[in-house]
């Protein structure tokens, strides 16, 4: 009847390792990872169109804005850029749009912008709530004009991750043209940091820190996500199996 | 414990189908949520109360990463840890819901699971409290209800152990937060939820923990059979 402790341990090793070899088979991976398919449908079902992500109050916000990610991209063209303040920095928006855009810093922050006190969460757990100001992606891909077509929004980055790829994210284009979904300059009433994303970055507030692309160097509309990378939309998702629908 | 069946001995038919189905999903949903679970907290073992929280600011709780011997996968992976995690949750929260609409519908919790008159009188509890630390469990017509201590730890586990850990689940969530944004309030922030996520995973161990543990002692046999086939063989009185 007593069954030792070292038994339970094998025991409990024994199952979980069957569920490793389980989850290796092609098909139980790909029932696995079809639950994002049912979280987004069952909330982009639940929430209207432009649910806002909560707004704080200016008292809540995180004494120390963590950062997520690269904390400096490091590389000799990013340096490059740094050294004079992002004076010749571009950021380009192009693909499936009627206009393509070369906007600099300065013309950004002359367009009209949107401040927002939100909260960050990563998909390790942890959030920080921090004042962001930017440019609604909206005013610009409507400035640029999206051809039919455009389906995806995509996202590349200066920083370079493991193996030296630039990093790269992707959202649908309902995110795209949610009223909280800007490219920030600012945060907590300061020009962004390198740490956080200097000179740009997105932020598309209904979903996980590792969506908020940081150093956006380029912008660009697709038909579809399958030429970008390894073709999951984003450079988490290619190298990692993390979810493109990153709401859940 | 004996367990043979003696010519003689009652047999009856103790669990219902509903509940024998839903009880062997939630033993491999739970361990399966459980094992990822502790894979995803193990990203950043720390707890904090409040909206925000992360390594600049103090945490309440603050973890070794558990070992690969109880995490799902058996090695770091926050993304299929993740993958395990949210495709086992909807199934498990659908459970519930279908399993207490079924209870209620049925008059299972009305006539097995509500307390009678009487039930919660501090004379009648502690009554309860000796007999199971005496070990002496009831016999004959007596085993076939719950006892006052069963009862209350099946109606904390169905409508609030369980609810609350997949409603502070639904909150670690941004999209549902958009959409809900009630809930996390009520839970008191993003950060509170999850330590409350945490507590209430380990409550429903705790749960099971007991449960095996009493299973054990009032005859393993009967008991794991009367949950598979729903014939329970009713103790006969004590010598």
């Amino acid at each position: 009847m007593i069954v030792g402790r070292r038994a339970l341990l094998l025991g409990a090793a024994a199952t979980l390792a069957g569920c490793d070899r389980v989850a290796q088979q092609e098909s139980v991976r790909k029932a696995l990872f079809s639950a994002e398919n049912f979280h987004k449908w069952a909330q982009r079902s639940l929430m209207a169109r432009d649910a806002l992500a909560h707004e704080f109050r200016p008292d809540q916000i995180s004494p120390i804005f963590r950062a997520n990610g690269t904390s400096n991209p490091n590389t000799p063209d990013y340096k490059a850029i740094w050294r004079t303040g992002f004076a010749d920095w571009r950021l380009r928006i192009d693909g499936l749009v009627a206009r393509p855009l070369a906007l600099s810093l300065a013309q950004l922050r002359s367009l009209p912008h949107r401040e927002q006190i939100t909260r960050h969460d990563c998909v390790e757990g942890w959030s920080a709530i921090g004042k962001w100001r930017g440019v609604p992606l909206k005013l610009l891909l409507d400035a640029a004009g999206l051809r039919a077509g455009a389906r995806y929004i995509v996202f590349h980055c200066a920083d370079h991750m493991g193996g030296g790829e630039p990093y790269y994210e992707s959202i649908d284009l309902i995110d795209a043209f949610h009223p909280q979904t800007i490219l920030a300059f600012a945060l907590n009433d300061a020009p962004l940091s390198v740490a956080n994303g200097a000179p740009l970055r997105l932020r598309v507030e209904r979903q996980l820190g590792y969506k908020q692309a940081k150093y956006l160097m380029r912008v660009e509309a697709v038909d579809s996500l399958a030429a970008i990378g390894r073709g999951k939309g984003g450079y988490w998702e290619d190298h990692a199996g993390y979810d493109w629908y990153a709401g859940i | 414990m004996g367990s043979q069946l003696q010519s003689g001995d009652r047999i009856v038919e103790r669990h219902r189908l509903s509940t024998r189905l839903w009880h062997w999903l939630n033993a491999l949903l739970l361990y399966i949520l459980f094992t990822s679970g502790l894979g995803i907290f193990n990203a950043h073992p720390r707890l904090y109360w409040g909206q925000y929280g992360a390594n600049f600011d103090r945490p309440w709780l603050e973890l070794e990463r558990f070992g690969s011997w109880i995490t799902l996968p058996a090695h770091y992976s926050l993304a299929m840890s993740r993958h395990w995690h949210l495709a086992a949750a909807p199934v498990f929260a659908f459970a519930l819901l279908a399993y207490m609409v079924w209870s209620l519908a049925n008059r299972h919790v009305g006539r097995d699971l509500a307390f009678r008159r009487g039930e919660l009188a501090p004379g009648h509890v502690w009554q309860d409290i000796k007999d199971h630390a005496r070990l002496r469990f009831p016999t004959g017509d007596a085993a076939l209800r719950y006892n006052v201590l069963q009862k209350a730890s099946y109606i904390g586990v169905i409508f609030v152990a369980l609810p609350l850990v997949i409603l502070t689940g639904l909150t670690m969530s941004p999209g549902m937060n958009a959409a809900w944004p009630w809930l996390v309030d009520l839970l008191g922030g993003r950060q509170s939820a999850r330590s409350i996520h945490f507590i209430a995973a380990f409550a429903l161990v705790a749960f099971v923990a007991v449960h095996l543990l009493m299973v054990v002692l009032a005859g393993p046999i009967n008991e794991v059979r009367s949950m598979i086939t729903g014939r329970y063989r009713v103790p006969g009185p004590r010598p």
